[in-house]
């Protein structure tokens, strides 16, 4: 038999429906690829015995037909997601011995819909960073290298190990959390598909919080119809997450198919930047004549208010960050420095357990809404934030998606910006508006560069409006042709 | 006319502004589904969202909004149909999420006014500035061990209400009676127990002083004061130590201080340069809080009758005096004990007979008026008895003593002792006649010593153990001895 790990999120589920093959060695053989990949350190923690002993629940269902939704599908699960029994460290020293006496309400939804945890995947410390870089575990390694071979790469963050563990076929799925663009960003390094849904859709209960009113759940997928089946078991109104939404939540892969005619694609002027890379330019136009192809219309729209979405974004995230992180203190659960003084073990332990990254944003967000600071800042971020979101109102009026490219750049080499936090910032500026409208936004790999690495599109669309998303993005995976990695390099 | 304390350089006028913190009564927290409940086992009600766990959601508990709703109705007060929760941050062993999730600038309830109940009937209005919700943080223990510290949660994450009034009382006993009606408001309206000691009310009290006419003065913070004499003690000894520090050159430098019970005396905890840069803003994980003027009007319909009005009635419908009206309804209680006795009996006679003999039984045992050893129903009979003539005052008090004793109905007392008044003219006669008999010396002196007739009544009383209906007995006596 081939290697199960070439079937994506629908074919495997098939292929076990039908009794092609059974859950036991698809589960196996995933982790073979899990634990002949470790020198792409996607995974913190690795599950098999858990996904071993899941698997043979799921056989019996099979054989009972009562199989459910995503019955025996493996998946990676970003380590920001409290896992019940499971250690959960948010990638950083602080958290590197906590396991939760609880389970988050979105991979609940997925362990009641079937699926199997494959493991704990590494990502940027608290989610902050865009390289994956700033992992207590040490930086993620993208499975894509250039044609000549040479220099590792960053997979994006701060989904890296999300996002590289499914480009990397290790799982048929993966779930990741965007604040910034930490779905979509590395989604687009790595060739694989990730959205990142409406704020609201789904449950922000026992994700480990970065910036509250930012931070979404999303999944990575190989193609756009596992994202859309994958979503589906997510979503949930939960009583515990008061900003969670009580939207009626659509059959997703449904809407896979349809017709886009007479639909309207907003195209931003804001978002052609100077110097921007002329592959950049032909893949936004390429994205433009595939949907104007398939019957959509294209329709030049402003966002007067883009240029400001990135320093209005690194006021809120770290204000909210420096406040949800204080409970880190040493007195009651992970990393702690005890000490005869009660200021000296706070230092201790917040000294030694978070980054620099961590640090940095922490102190910002201090810093922002100190007293004789917090108007000059957080308020004047957050009056920004209301005319960035009133921009996007106003094109939605006009159009039905607006499209842009996914990041400024394809993905960049180790080592290459850690030392240069403005120029990493810069790498999000095409997603963090749309974290701070509270919108579902899509990237899909298009193209690539000429270096060989992958170029994403992203797909952004109206409130609790993904199926819209799904549908268009099906017609842009159609019309790229583009192909998956090949080269299995890291293998030893 | 405002109360003055005589200093060296002339006379001082002191300014007090309170904030109370009145803890909800609820079944669950603030924001978790823990009870509530006083006195359990340490750390027993905490669930994952009071101890700040990663990834924990705080999830409004509508009764305690309601509730705030109610006192801020109570408190004759704005309601504000939308307000928000913030975050204060600050970090505390106590506090596990690293900050307190309270209101800033836009509470819940707005200005209103409490009218205080003075010495000899006097009033004074206090404004409201405002009412916010807010959780309570836990309770650090530091005398259990002799080098480390102990965190109990069971109070993180009650609800609370911070109620702040405007700088309007200028002594010890205005903040006292302040105190007290707030108490008793909240009492009525069933939305805080009231209970200083368990902590469920509890002052901060700011206190300045000045010149009269001139600029308010710098105010120092004391911190936490548990009992209502403490407060006034806090405040007189707080007042004395300002007047003297800028009477001797000084000036008062904003601070915040504690009360020392056990010395009377108040102490620096932090000065203003030490205080706290709370980082106050919107907590994103809670969506702002919105009514519509139903939802207010609907609660506005369950409010009970409240101490200012029920004082009213006491006084238009019983005919009680302003100042036993004014006693009766400054507990609950004892009002409701009042209305209870007087259902069926004469109400003035039942106010005279709580307040005088039922409250000397209670304070000389230290007893609240619900541990009355007399229920308010047999107080009720034993009035009825008086009123009727069954009894005379006189025996009325050693029924009462027997009541006090065993808790029996006044009525089957009197039966099983023959308590009952004699008011029968045959059988008083009778006695008469045999007294008048045997003091012969009396007689004779009574026309000289018209006193003497006191001398007959009190031996008429003495033959019958007080039974004897002294209106019968003096017009029997007249009748046969002033001839």
């Amino acid at each position: 038999m081939a290697n199960l790990t070439e079937l994506c999120l629908y074919e495997a589920r098939d292929g076990l429906k039908n009794k092609s093959f059974s859950t036991k060695d698809l589960i196996l053989d995933h982790i073979d690829a899990m634990e002949s990949s470790r020198y792409l350190n996607a995974f913190i923690t690795e599950t098999p015995d858990l996904a071993l002993k899941s698997a043979d629940l799921s056989d019996d269902n099979y054989s009972n037909n009562t199989n459910r939704p995503l019955e025996g599908l493996p998946l990676g699960i970003k380590d920001m997601f409290c896992t019940k029994g499971v250690l959960t460290t948010a990638s950083s020293k602080m958290l590197s011995n906590f396991i939760p006496p609880y389970e988050s309400t979105v991979t609940n939804n997925l362990w009641n819909n079937g699926a199997i945890l494959l493991g704990k995947l590494n990502n940027d410390e608290f989610a902050m960073g865009s390289s994956n870089e700033t992992s207590f575990f040490g930086s993620v390694i993208n499975p894509w290298k250039k044609n000549d071979k040479q220099a590792e790469l960053v997979p994006g963050g701060s989904s890296g190990g999300s996002a590289a563990s499914v480009a990397a076929k290790i799982g048929v799925g993966s779930l990741g959390t965007d604040t910034g663009g930490s779905i979509r960003q590395p989604a687009s390094f790595t060739g694989t598909v990730g959205l990142k849904p409406t704020y609201g859709r789904c449950s922000r209960w026992g994700i480990i919080a970065f910036a509250s009113s930012l931070d979404q759940a999303g999944p990575i997928t190989r193609n756009v119809r596992d994202n859309a089946i994958l979503l589906n078991s997510m979503c949930s109104h939960d009583p515990k997450d008061t900003t969670s939404s009580s939207k009626e939540i659509p059959d997703f892969e449904s809407s896979l198919g349809k017709s886009i005619k007479g639909l309207k694609v907003g195209i931003p002027k804001e978002f052609y930047q100077d110097g921007m890379s002329d592959e950049i330019i032909k893949m936004w136009n390429n994205g433009k004549d595939w949907l104007k192809s398939a019957g959509a219309e294209i329709i030049d729209i402003s966002l007067p208010n883009t240029k400001y979405a990135l320093p209005c974004y690194y006021i809120i995230a770290p204000a909210e960050a420096s406040s949800n992180l204080a409970r880190y203190d040493g007195v009651r659960f992970g990393h702690s420095i005890n000490s005869n003084d009660i200021n000296e073990m706070y230092e201790l332990t917040r000294s030694d357990g978070f980054g620099d990254e961590v640090k940095r944003r922490i102190m910002i967000g201090t810093y922002v809404l100190s007293s004789g600071y917090y108007d000059a800042y957080y308020l004047k971020a957050q009056k920004v934030r209301s005319l960035i979101s009133k921009d996007y109102n106003d094109a939605f009026s006009k159009v039905d998606v607006i499209l842009t490219p996914s990041t400024p750049n394809s993905a960049f080499e180790l080592n290459e910006k850690c030392d240069d936090p403005l120029s990493m910032y810069l790498n999000d500026v095409f997603t963090v508006p749309i974290n701070l409208a509270g919108l579902p936004a899509i990237s899909i790999p298009s193209s690539k560069d000429k270096n060989g690495l992958p170029l994403g599109l992203q797909l952004i669309g109206k409130p609790f409006d993904e199926e819209t998303l799904y549908s268009f993005a099906n017609i842009i995976e159609e019309s790229s042709n583009f192909e998956s990695l090949d080269d299995i390099w890291w293998l030893k | 006319m405002n109360k003055l304390i005589n200093g060296k350089t002339g006379d001082w006028e002191i300014v007090i502004g309170i904030e109370v913190h009145a803890q909800i009564i609820s079944q669950s927290k603030l924001f978790s589904g823990s009870s509530t409940s006083f006195g359990s086992e340490h750390n027993t009600q905490v669930s994952f969202v009071d101890a700040g766990m990663p990834g924990m959601l705080p999830v409004i508990n509508s009764v305690c909004v309601e509730q705030a709703v109610k006192t801020g109705l109570g408190l004759n007060a704005k309601i504000n149909k939308f307000s928000i929760f913030d975050r204060k941050n600050y970090f505390y062993p106590d506090l596990p999420q690293g900050y307190q999730i309270s209101q800033f600038e836009q509470p819940i309830v707005g200005e209103g006014k409490v009218i205080i109940d003075l010495e000899k009937g006097v009033e004074k209005e206090v404004r409201i500035e405002r009412l916010h919700l807010e959780q309570d943080a836990g309770k650090s223990i530091h005398d259990q061990h002799p080098s480390y510290s102990y965190v109990d949660l069971n109070r993180s994450g009650v609800a609370l209400m911070e109620i702040v009034s405007m700088p309007d009382m200028s002594s010890a006993e205005e903040a006292q009676a302040y105190i007290k009606k707030l108490r008793n408001i909240m009492k009525y309206l069933q939305t805080c127990d009231g209970n200083m000691e368990e902590g469920s009310l509890r002052a901060d009290i700011n206190v300045s002083v000045r010149k009269p006419g001139d600029e308010l003065g710098t105010r120092c913070e004391i911190k936490n004061v548990n009992s209502i004499k403490f407060i006034g003690q806090a405040i007189e000894y707080e007042a004395k130590r300002q007047i003297n520090l800028i009477e001797s050159g000084e000036s008062i430098k904003q601070q915040t201080r504690l009360f020392d019970p056990k010395k009377g005396q108040t102490r620096s905890m932090r000065s203003k340069e030490e205080a706290h840069d709370y980082r106050y803003f919107p907590d994103p994980d809670l969506l702002p809080l919105s009514f519509t003027d139903e939802f207010v009007e609907g609660i506005r319909k369950t409010l009970p009758e409240l101490p200012d009005i029920r004082r009213k009635r006491f006084v238009e419908d019983f005919g009680l005096s302003p100042y036993d009206a004014g006693i009766l309804v400054s507990e609950k209680e004892t009002a409701d004990f009042f209305e209870i006795a007087s259902k069926n009996s004469n109400s003035k006679l039942v106010c005279n007979w709580i307040v005088g003999e039922l409250f000397s039984i209670l304070n000389k045992d230290s007893k609240t008026i619900q541990e009355s050893p007399v229920t308010p129903e047999n107080i009720g009979k034993l009035i009825n008895l008086i009123d009727d003539g069954t009894i005379t005052g006189r025996i009325a008090k050693d029924v009462f003593e027997i009541m006090i004793d065993s808790g029996d109905d006044p009525v089957s007392i009197v039966d099983s002792n023959d308590m009952r008044q004699v008011s029968d003219e045959g059988e008083l006669d009778g006695i008469i006649e045999k007294i008048i008999q045997s003091n012969p010396d009396q007689v004779r002196s009574l026309e000289e010593k018209p006193n003497l007739m006191g001398w007959f009544v009190g031996q008429v009383m003495q033959e019958t153990k007080g039974k004897a209906n002294p209106k019968t007995v003096n017009e029997l006596l007249n009748k046969k001895l002033l001839k």
